[in-house]
């Protein structure tokens, strides 16, 4: 390595650690005001906490009454998990007879899928939760189906990418030694399939567990989910319990860094693969 | 095997078929049909031709104002956030110390939600203001630029993810190879470093691009539109035209199907500039 090479190196490295500073900043700040005095938050968010201003942990017992923040998070995990679940299953079923079975019906479909991954919400959300509610699909099983639909466009898109690409005589062979499609299907393609399926997965789940609108117009009067607790925590005018707030928005966050430490790795190369498919 | 798997198409793809017929098919057609109707409840229509089209330009300036406001976000945002998504990448590329450290936390904020992501902003943004004495509200141009910050923390990261893996795709070896030949800088950079990252960089605009266009949470939990609907985006001002006012359901709805038209153009776009690339290569 040259001089002027490891000059230059150490000073990015220490840009590149002023920046993670400044990155790091927003989440250390809403962590330090979440132990604050309510009317301290407003005026000096960039301030330590002091004896005078530091209320112990009573912004998170209050915020955990007002919102009903614990049982948020179980409807946010239950239907994260369980939509996954489907999501991953549903999908890579119709991704593999779509690309198996050559013929115009699918052929349609697979760019109807496509399709559909273009259309923004907006467009369908008056009609899409009408007709949820006709359907008694305005509950936590319920969004399940609608979730389902909605994440078809691209999970059917990546699937269908990925078994293109495996070739067809493990299949065939399998068919041949009297395998019936459902068991050639399990036992064969979605082992194969793995990788695929844990991106799909980590997508589909990073959007569930975020999404606000849908499930607020779907299931948002009786059930909320973790977005739709925060987001009635502002209340009428400008009535916002900031401490509460502070508490509510560190317990938001804390479960996603922690998902993220741990799958750092499968949701890189989620994103990566969810990202070039689009 | 095509003919036996061929009969079980309602197992495999009956399930998702019938979801995806519920939750946008259906309602998708439906949203086109009422665009040209006036309705409260699905179930009374009444056509009403292209007024609800007329209305969402002409009744008030809401619309036009969202739209310019999108525009010009969407500008600044791109601009930015792959700038810096790009330099970020480059450095990160090099090999020094703590790579991984600093990939790890320049992706975290994208995993946040658009509705947590919203409310940390405000109180940063706000308490900022505070000296000056002014709100996040007081005047557009806070809650412009506030989006503008929030939206390049959640996406830096994102993008410089996606650049990394382009520019980990430039052959070394014939960089090398070109500088013994005597290639300056500027030729190394112009005819390999582009050639082969230029698919990062039109999957990077797009994606930015058609996030910007259809933001919704950041917009809803940072202002509001607050003041006066100033600087509320394409998505919230459909919401609030559903849901803000009575009997305005079908103008709503056809400001939803020019919002859907819009970003299908994009998307086209982005289709023809990936194939023709393809060809090329």
């Amino acid at each position: 390595m040259t001089r002027s090479k490891k000059i230059a190196d150490t000073v990015l490295f220490v840009i590149m650690c002023v920046l993670s500073v400044v990155f790091l900043a927003p989440l250390f700040i809403v962590l330090m005001n979440s132990f604050k005095g309510n009317l301290y938050i407003a005026d000096a968010p960039f301030a330590f906490p002091t004896k005078e201003t530091f209320v112990f942990m009573d912004n998170y017992f209050n915020g955990l009454s007002k919102t009903g923040f614990l049982k948020s998070f179980g409807w946010s995990l239950f239907i994260t998990v369980f939509s996954v679940l489907v999501i991953v299953l549903g999908t890579s079923m119709s991704a593999w007879y779509i690309t198996r079975v050559k013929n115009k019906l699918t052929k349609f479909l697979y760019y109807l899928f496509a399709f559909s991954m273009i259309v923004p919400f907006q467009m369908v959300m008056f009609t899409m939760s009408k007709m949820a509610n006709i359907l008694n699909l305005d509950n936590p099983v319920g969004i399940i189906v609608i979730y389902l639909g909605f994440g078809a466009g691209l999970s059917v898109f990546t699937f269908s990418g990925f078994i293109k690409t495996i070739p067809v005589d493990i299949e065939e062979s399998a068919m041949i030694d009297g395998c019936k499609p459902l068991q050639t299907f399990f036992r064969v393609v979605f082992p194969i399939l793995r990788p695929t399926a844990i991106s799909v997965a980590i997508l589909n789940a990073m959007w569930i567990w975020n999404d606000y609108l849908l499930p607020y117009l779907v299931i948002g009067s009786k059930y909320r989910t973790i977005p739709i607790a925060i987001q009635y925590l502002k209340g009428g005018y400008g009535s916002i319990d900031m401490g509460a707030m502070m508490a509510m928005l560190v317990l938001a966050i804390v479960p996603i860094v922690i998902f993220y430490l741990v799958c750092q790795k499968y949701i890189i190369k989620g994103v990566i693969e969810g990202a070039i498919k689009f | 095997m095509q003919k036996s798997l061929a009969k079980y198409f309602l197992i495999f793809v009956g399930p998702t078929l019938i979801a995806f017929l519920i939750s946008f098919l259906i309602p998708f057609i439906m949203g086109i049909y009422l665009s040209f109707t006036e309705f409260t409840t699905v179930t009374d229509a009444e056509w009403v031709g292209l007024e609800n089209y007329i209305k969402a330009f002409t009744s008030d300036n809401d619309f036009v104002s969202a739209l310019w406001f999108t525009v010009r976000f969407a500008a600044v945002s791109v601009v930015t956030i792959n700038f810096f998504a790009f330099i970020i990448a480059v450095v990160l590329t090099r090999g020094i110390k703590g790579t991984n450290f600093f990939r790890t936390v320049f992706f975290m904020p994208n995993l946040i939600g658009g509705i947590v992501l919203g409310y940390i902003w405000q109180v940063i943004i706000n308490g900022y203001l505070y000296k000056y004495q002014v709100t996040l509200t007081y005047d557009a141009k806070y809650g412009f630029w506030g989006l503008v910050i929030l939206m390049n923390w959640q996406l830096i990261g994102y993008m410089m993810i996606i650049y990394i893996a382009g520019l980990q795709n430039i052959p070394g070896e014939l960089i090398d190879a070109a500088r013994v030949d005597g290639a300056g800088p500027l030729q190394i950079v112009r005819h390999i470093i582009i050639p082969s990252v230029m698919p990062a960089i039109t999957i990077c605009l797009f994606l930015t691009l058609t996030n910007s266009f259809r933001l919704f949470d950041q917009n809803l939990a940072l202002t509001n539109g607050a003041p006066a609907k100033k600087t509320a985006m394409l998505a919230l001002d459909i919401y609030n035209t559903f849901y803000g006012r009575n009997n305005w359901e079908g103008v709503g709805q056809a400001k939803a199907v020019i919002f859907f038209i819009l970003v299908g153009i994009i998307a086209f776009l982005q289709l023809k500039l990936t194939r023709s690339r393809e060809v090329e290569g």
